[in-house]
């Protein structure tokens, strides 16, 4: 007998349930969705991404958003994702800024060499100031996570009341990626003497850039 | 109670400092949960509490039928399933992979199932580096200890600690200022994170629709672990399944908030497959190891199988009157405090460490933090039963019973109980102070008996 045969068989003799019998039926998940003016996500946003530690700028319309970020990229080595929204916001023209990467390990030197990495979001999440990454060919995975500062550009539009809201408009993400991830905060640890340290192993500082328009 | 805990006990008790880092840990994560489960900021707490109770016992109970969905959503994304009915077989596999892949390095993101089964030792000695990577785990690995608490592995350990355990292990001067000490682990595993071609990670839950795993942390070690390296093994145990993806609302609502006080940590990696066609990083190959390693005999009792809907947010330990006092390392295994106590005694039989199930005040403070609600008392007095049941079966136990049959007899014998009560009135204010009374009165206010007992005041009432 394999493994698994042995496993599944032990389980149901534990049970006294038979090879294929079904579950009884569930009930439907209770998604929890606060009635709140859309309007207001983006301030909510914004006040819990803050208090976590990041940093959040609303501009009015993408050409807004390279001279809001040119401070921060002054003499930094960048490498941006390969979303067409951070191409509309200009951010891929910057002479400082690496783009288009389709090779993995290419991407993976640059990132690890970069002072910052710039992604777009797939969604934002209000209540828990949290971006929602699904990884995809314009969304690597490790530009959000090796260089030590990483700054979210994405349009107001992509902003959800919380969690709730994001598993009834995803019911399925394994449906759409191999990965999502949700960033609340900075990378933090207190695993010595309870002290917080930001930028553990991902990046310490984080911004987001809502573009409003 | 027979069978006697830990000598190390009393060395905790006495260690000054010790206390205190246990007492400032625990403290802080209890104000940080209830600051975030207070009812104006998450009104539906004592609901959700239920949902998930009801959630898991539906999938713990069907059990076979969720491994199996999962097991088939998981090969549907191209990743592969592998069942392990014990930590022999989880090594066997490992090995035999990195083996054929001509792997030396392996890195690893915290995981309570890895430290059940001494993944690391097993591999270590195949010449397998698997390195730890959650800061606490790293430095414990470093220091070989085992975690201290589910949640804070390294709770015990000062600044001065971690600078001798790092000087002596990476060749760095002693570096005392906490933030230095992060930056020397960040780089040290960067370079781990950036040649290791397997990375390891545990699971907070399952996903039985859509074959994902689901990572909880806050340092992005585990993303670097599932990210970088051509190879993501998951390696949990079975019961970690949850039916629908829709369930993490409830779930992750309630992990953070009873772990750590967060309304969601700060990165949560819902995972299902290698990366898929176009994706530029990500693994090749995506394996998890469902491990039984005696789970399935859990399962057997209707009532106590509710151990296995725990989901390691360490609440009850923090809680608990008695870990505060002992710590981590006085529970036998790597599951301390209240839930330790229940599975400890499932997983290796209840006379392996009989007094387990006895070290416990019986407050309750476990069960009422508890957010998938395991009761966990009466599973206590239930293992307690089954320890004095196993040791008369062995024949011990004599003397408790003898004395309770004494007792027995007395109180059924009405004119024996009043000569014997007013004798022990006599003597009752000096009896404390000596034998093994003597040890127990001596942290205790000793309760004091009346000067008429109440048969002598119902009596002369008139």
């Amino acid at each position: 007998m394999t493994s698994r045969e042995v496993v599944l068989q032990n389980v149901r003799r534990a049970l006294s349930r038979a090879a294929g019998l079904l579950p009884t039926t569930l009930a439907a998940p209770r998604l929890r969705i606060p009635i709140m003016d859309r309007n207001r996500y983006s301030t909510l946003f914004g006040q819990n991404f803050e208090k976590l530690g990041g940093k959040c700028f609303f501009v009015r319309e993408p050409g807004e958003v390279v001279p809001v970020l040119a401070e921060l990229l002054q003499g930094k080595r960048v490498v941006a994702s390969n979303a067409p929204f951070l191409a509309a916001c200009g951010i891929t023209a910057l002479p400082q800024v690496q783009s288009g990467f389709t090779d993995r390990e290419a991407l993976r030197a640059a990132c690890a060499a970069a002072d910052v990495g710039i992604s777009s979001a797939s969604y934002a999440l209000a209540e828990t100031g949290t971006l929602v990454m699904l990884a995809s060919p314009e969304e690597p995975r490790l530009v959000s996570l090796l260089p030590p500062m990483h700054i979210a550009v994405f349009p107001r539009s992509l902003m959800l009341a919380n969690l709730d809201e994001l598993l009834a408009v995803l019911p399925n993400p394994a449906e759409q990626t191999s990965s999502m991830v949700l960033i609340t905060g900075p990378s933090r640890t207190a695993d010595i003497e309870q002290i917080l340290v930001r930028g553990v192993h991902g990046p310490g500082e984080i911004y987001a850039v809502i573009v409003e328009g | 109670m027979t069978g006697q805990p830990s000598e190390t006990i009393n060395q905790t008790l006495g260690d000054a400092r010790l206390q205190l880092a246990i007492y400032s840990a625990t403290n802080r994560l209890m104000t940080h949960r209830a600051g975030a489960v207070r009812a104006d900021l998450l009104p539906d707490y004592q609901e959700l509490r239920t949902e998930a109770n009801q959630l898991k016992k539906h999938t713990i109970e069907h059990l076979d039928h969720y491994l199996e969905l999962f097991e088939k959503n998981v090969v549907a994304h191209g990743g592969k399933v592998v069942y392990c009915s014990d930590s022999q077989e989880v090594a066997d596999f490992v090995l035999a992979l990195a083996k054929e892949r001509g792997t030396h390095l392996i890195v690893k993101s915290k995981s309570m199932t890895t430290e059940e089964i001494h993944f690391n030792e097993r591999l270590e000695k195949q010449q397998l580096e698997a390195v730890e990577t959650d800061l606490g785990e790293y430095i414990l690995q470093l220091a070989h200890q085992r975690p201290y608490h589910i949640v804070a592995p390294a709770l015990h350990l000062t600044r001065y600690d971690v600078a001798e355990i790092f000087s002596k292990n990476l060749g760095v001067e002693k570096e005392v200022v906490i933030e230095k000490q992060t930056a020397i682990a960040r780089a040290t595993l960067r370079e781990k994170f950036l040649h290791a071609d397997i990375g390891v990670t545990g699971a907070n839950f399952l996903v039985a629709d859509s074959g994902a795993v689901v990572v909880v942390e806050n340092e992005g070690n585990a993303r670097l672990t599932t990210s970088a390296p051509k190879i993501h093994i998951t390696v949990a145990g079975i019961e970690k399944l949850i039916p629908r993806a829709q369930d993490l609302g409830v779930f992750l609502t309630l992990l953070g908030r009873s772990a750590t006080g967060q309304p969601l940590t700060v990165y949560t990696s819902f995972l299902s497959g290698p990366r898929r066609n176009n994706e530029i990083d990500g693994p090749d190959e995506f394996y998890v190891v469902l491990l039984d390693n005696g789970r399935s005999k859990l399962l057997a009792d209707p009532e106590k199988r509710q151990s296995l809907y725990c989901i390691r947010c360490g609440a009850c330990l923090n809680h608990c009157p008695v870990y505060r006092k002992i710590g981590g390392h006085n529970y036998p295994w790597v599951y301390s405090g209240p839930i330790g106590a229940i599975i400890t005694p499932q997983f290796h039989g209840v006379l392996k460490d009989p007094w387990l199930p006895f070290a416990s005040s019986l407050c309750g403070a476990c069960a009422e933090v508890c957010p998938v609600k395991i009761e966990i008392p009466k599973l206590l007095l239930k293992l307690r039963a089954e320890v004095t049941d196993a040791q008369r079966r062995q024949g011990e136990g004599g003397v408790e019973r003898l004395v309770f049959r004494i007792w027995a007899w007395v109180m059924t014998h009405p004119r024996i109980y009043l000569m014997l009560a007013r004798i022990g009135g006599i003597f009752a204010p000096v009896l404390p102070k000596v034998g093994p009374l003597g040890k127990w009165a001596s942290q205790r206010e000793v309760p004091k008996l009346a000067k008429t007992s109440f048969h002598q005041w119902w009596r002369e009432r008139k």
